[in-house]
């Protein structure tokens, strides 16, 4: 098995080993790299929270491990893309807001688990209790890095939890063991995240978002892979909603023109760097798909409306929409025509 | 019977069920297979390659049902690469041509594509049921030409498939003109669904019996669906998590008690357990309840629920019921029939489980019990002795023990005595599933007992290849053998070649089966398709360089009549 990771990192399999020279680097730039070390890790947005979810609680979900049998295949095609159906699994199946994290947790929380997840490397002992069980670490470190079963075990050790929930993470990654379907061993993990979640609140507020549609959901922004979500009933008004899909997507859509700002134009940057999404004078859009599947121009009808049957949302650039002023309709019908 | 003239031997045989039976009816005299290939209404075809669809056809013209089977059962697991094969396209093309009479299409771990289910939809006038079980390659765009073009559809059951969402529109491709549905079942689709349109579909066939939603359909829409269809008996809920504070979750709470019919009840993709309070008024007449997606609920809700269902035949949970809700279902459910216990969290620390214990007690206080599948962390070779005597009835055992090749924890001995038992006492077993320590030993009992075994299914097993001889010189009636992670090499698979012949089909996956080995299988039988199956991509290109001694990762062997594929990928080399 430890052939398999071997070759597809040998980044990150250096910095497990020289666990040194990690703490030895300053703040920013080893954040940065470490920044896009877990991003080629990573599919998506939703992937993030989960890695942020599964670190906080103890019983870990099974994707991760799923991730470490089958991620990095040019031998063993079928476990790659049971993989694929594996994640993807894990992505869909989860209800709106299983990982139910305000989203400026998130934000916050995206550059801590940057840095706070190589650092439980280096610290070992400490941020392990601090973090997951010995079971969950073993996952993560699979996740991203692979799981050379010396240096996990080495971890497992100084960390004695529990001792079967040891050897049951040691017995773990044997592709196609247990003789389950994928789509169940995703379904452990989904739910563990929500359920057992210590935090009441996270499980009322999940149980709110399934009451009414519309509460949290997806927001997608043309460019940027990452997606977000949006508690709608945490604005009152088309406006404050605007504020903070900029908000929201502001760092990403400037991470992703990084290259095209310069130092000085950086700091004159206007203020809003995404405006005008709701009057179509701006560069991008602000559009939204309603409970019958149609696509909507946000802003046209009142605001509580708007939050009952609004089911996800998307940040368009303008030119992708006809130049000019378009009815609720014809927007419908040239969105789904694309 | 030669003094009869045809059509009475025909309605004779319309009494002969089973495919078997009709098979052997087929092979007394040239008369009597003419008239049972003109009579046949349903096809069973178990391996798709081991026949050409046209050659089934041509012999069966009047079929009205077709079954059939792709992919090895290791494809479950993810063990058989995505596109081995096992293509649906070709059934379809030739039932098209040759059989436009059909009306029921039932498919298994098989590659479905929307062109094929269009051609489907568009090729059989009395077309009623489809299936698809297992299956992938097809998205949410096929399903609206299924919509769309089969009038008259009953039957639409998809099971466990791999489907691409393109969106939610599809259900809204059944006319308004269609009320004939009897069965829909999308449980496996990922996207979302279109509430509206599903509630006027369920609104408009009064002859729905079962209705199996996914986990997309809100419990808002389960409501409305609820208020339209009381006679439905088999119920598969979508999201069944809401507030307690709501006006959902109160009308969900008033939705259960009307139905008089219910009897099969799922889904419950997410369900809380406040939620499941709402279905305690039908479980008293549940036969069947399937809790095994529901993993928020844990096991004193379990109990609540399961100590009302005293009809219960079939069970589906996971493990977290533990020991103790298994106590309860063996005082419960006195007419249980199957049971199955799914792992809730294979990779967790410390969560509940169940053990022996658990399957002791259920083998004890339900006596119809016949069918299992049980994972979990330990066994006894003493339990097995126990619930060997306690259920002779069983007819498939499957267990897994989730730490591959662990022994009896009391005792540190392999299970072998322990499903000795079983195989001994268990006359009628079809299908076994064996896990833990265990050497040739057990093989040796199954080989002598297992009569009427069918199916067996082998990991981390064995310690000679005496082991898998002892199954094939034995066990007469065996159709499939799938091997993984056992010592078994070319002194086995060359040991009974004919056995192969008598037999739908063998894997072996990671044992010590050569090249060499296999070139010789091959050679000595030309009825055999032997696939190795190498998905190693240094030693494609260099096939005729491969020594005979090479190890190969896996093989998959199946009698055929209609000779190596010609759909094989790269990676699978016909010998």
């Amino acid at each position: 098995m430890e052939e398999e990771f071997r070759g597809g990192r040998p980044q990150l399999f250096d910095f497990i080993t020289n666990g040194r020279d990690w703490s030895d680097k300053g703040g920013y730039g080893a954040a940065e790299e470490k920044n896009l070390e877990l991003r080629l890790g990573l599919p998506g947005g939703e992937d993030w929270s989960a890695v942020q979810e599964k670190r906080e609680h103890p019983a870990e979900s099974a994707v991760s491990p799923g991730h470490i049998a089958k991620i990095p295949k040019s031998t063993n095609m079928s476990a790659s893309s049971g993989a694929k159906r594996g994640c993807s699994d894990a992505v869909d199946s989860k209800p709106e807001g299983t990982l139910a994290d305000k989203t400026t947790f998130q934000q916050q929380h995206l550059q801590q688990q940057q840095l706070g997840f190589l650092q439980l490397q280096a610290k070992g002992k400490e941020s392990l209790h601090r973090t997951s069980g010995s079971a969950g670490l073993q996952s993560l470190e699979g996740k991203v890095c692979g799981p050379h079963a010396a240096h996990a075990s080495s971890t497992k050790n100084t960390t004695a939890t529990h001792s079967t929930s040891q050897s049951r993470a040691a017995a773990a990654p044997v592709v196609g063991w247990p003789p389950i379907r994928s789509f169940r061993k995703n379904l452990a993990g989904t739910a563990k995240a929500s359920a057992e979640s210590p935090n009441r609140r996270s499980e009322a507020e999940k149980k709110l978002e399934n009451d009414r549609k519309g509460l949290f959901v997806k927001i997608n922004m043309d460019g940027i892979p990452i997606g977000r979500k949006v508690d709608l009933k945490a604005y009152d008004s088309y406006e404050k909603l605007s504020l903070a899909v900029d908000e929201l997507f502001r760092g990403l859509l400037m991470a992703a023109q990084m290259d095209l700002l310069t130092a000085t134009t950086h700091s004159t940057k206007e203020t809003h760097l995404i405006s005008g999404l709701l009057d179509r004078s701006g560069e991008y859009t602000l559009v939204y798909e309603d409970d019958e599947g149609d696509k909507m121009l946000v802003g046209d009808v009142p605001w509580d409306m708007f939050v009952s049957t609004a089911k996800r949302l998307r940040v368009l650039k303008s030119s992708d929409l006809c130049a000019s002023p378009l009815s609720p309709g014809e927007i419908r019908r040239r969105t789904n025509d694309c | 019977m030669t003094y009869f003239p045809e059509e009475v031997v025909e309605h004779i045989f319309d009494f002969v069920g089973s495919h078997r039976d009709r098979n052997t009816v087929s092979t007394v005299c040239k008369a009597w297979y003419q008239v049972e290939r003109l009579s046949r209404r349903t096809v069973f075809v178990g391996n798709c390659y081991a026949i050409g669809p046209e050659r089934v056809m041509a012999r069966f013209p009047g079929i009205k049902s077709l079954s059939v089977k792709g992919k090895p059962h290791f494809a479950d697991f993810n063990l058989v690469p995505y596109d081995w094969g096992g293509f649906a396209l070709p059934w379809i093309v030739a039932a098209a041509r040759l059989c436009p009479g059909l009306e029921e299409l039932r498919l298994k771990r098989m590659v479905v594509t929307d062109d094929g289910l269009e051609l489907l939809a568009r090729s059989f006038p009395n077309f009623k049921s489809l299936v698809l079980i297992s299956c992938e390659g097809f998205s949410t765009d096929g399903l609206a030409t299924i919509a769309t073009y089969c009038r008259g559809l009953r039957e639409l059951d998809l099971q466990e498939n791999e489907v691409e969402d393109h969106g939610c529109q599809w259900l809204s491709f059944f006319p308004d003109s269609c009320t004939s549905l009897v069965s829909l079942n999308f449980g496996c689709l990922k996207g979302e669904v279109n509430g509206g349109a599903l509630e006027r579909l369920v609104a408009r066939c009064p002859n729905l019996r079962s209705l199996k939603l996914s986990p997309a359909v809100s419990v808002e829409s389960l409501n409305k669906i609820l208020a339209r269809a009381s006679h439905l008996v088999d119920l598969g809920t979508g999201s069944f998590a809401v507030d307690h504070r709501t006006d959902v979750y109160h009308m969900l709470m008033n939705s259960f008690p009307k139905f008089k019919s219910l009897r099969n009840l799922s889904g419950f993709w997410d369900a809380s357990p406040c939620c499941l309070r709402a279905v305690y008024p039908v479980c008293t007449s549940l036969t069947v309840l399937n809790l095994s997606y529901a993993p928020a609920i844990q096991g004193d809700d379990l109990i609540k629920i399961i100590c009302l269902c005293f009809k219960l035949q079939k069970l589906w949970v996971l493990d977290s019921i533990g020991d103790k809700g298994l106590a309860v279902v063996a005082s419960t459910c006195k007419e249980l029939q199957e049971l199955r216990v799914f792992p809730c969290d294979i990779y967790g620390a410390g969560t509940t489980s169940v053990t022996e214990e658990g399957l002791l007690a259920v083998s004890s206080g339900c006596p119809k019990l016949n069918s299992l599948l049980y994972f979990c962390y330990q066994m006894t070779n003493a339990a097995l002795i126990t619930i060997a005597k306690n259920c002779p009835h069983f007819t498939r055992f499957r267990l897994c023990i989730l730490d591959p090749g662990k022994p009896d924890p009391v005792t540190d001995q392999p299970l072998d005595e322990g499903f000795g038992a079983i195989v001994r006492s268990c006359k009628n077993l079809r299908r076994l599933s064996l896990s833990g320590r265990l050497t040739d030993q057990v093989f040796l009992y199954i080989g002598m007992y297992a009569e009427r075994l069918e199916m067996l299914s082998i990991a981390f097993a064995g310690d000679s290849d005496k082991g898998m001889i002892y199954v094939l010189n034995g066990c007469k009636n065996l159709r499939k053998l799938e091997i993984r992670d056992c010592p078994f090499g070319d002194i086995a698979l060359l040991k009974n070649v004919a056995k192969y012949e008598t037999m739908r089909s063998l894997w072996m996956s990671s044992c010590d089966i050569t090249l060499g080995g296999c070139k010789a299988l091959a050679a000595k039988m030309p009825r055999l398709n032997v696939e190795i199956i190498n998905e190693n991509e240094e030693t494609y290109e260099f096939e005729e360089n491969l020594s005979d001694l090479h190890k190969l990762e896996k093989i998959y062997v199946y009698r055929t009549v209609a000779g190596p594929r010609n759909d094989a990928p790269d990676f699978v080399w016909t010998l």
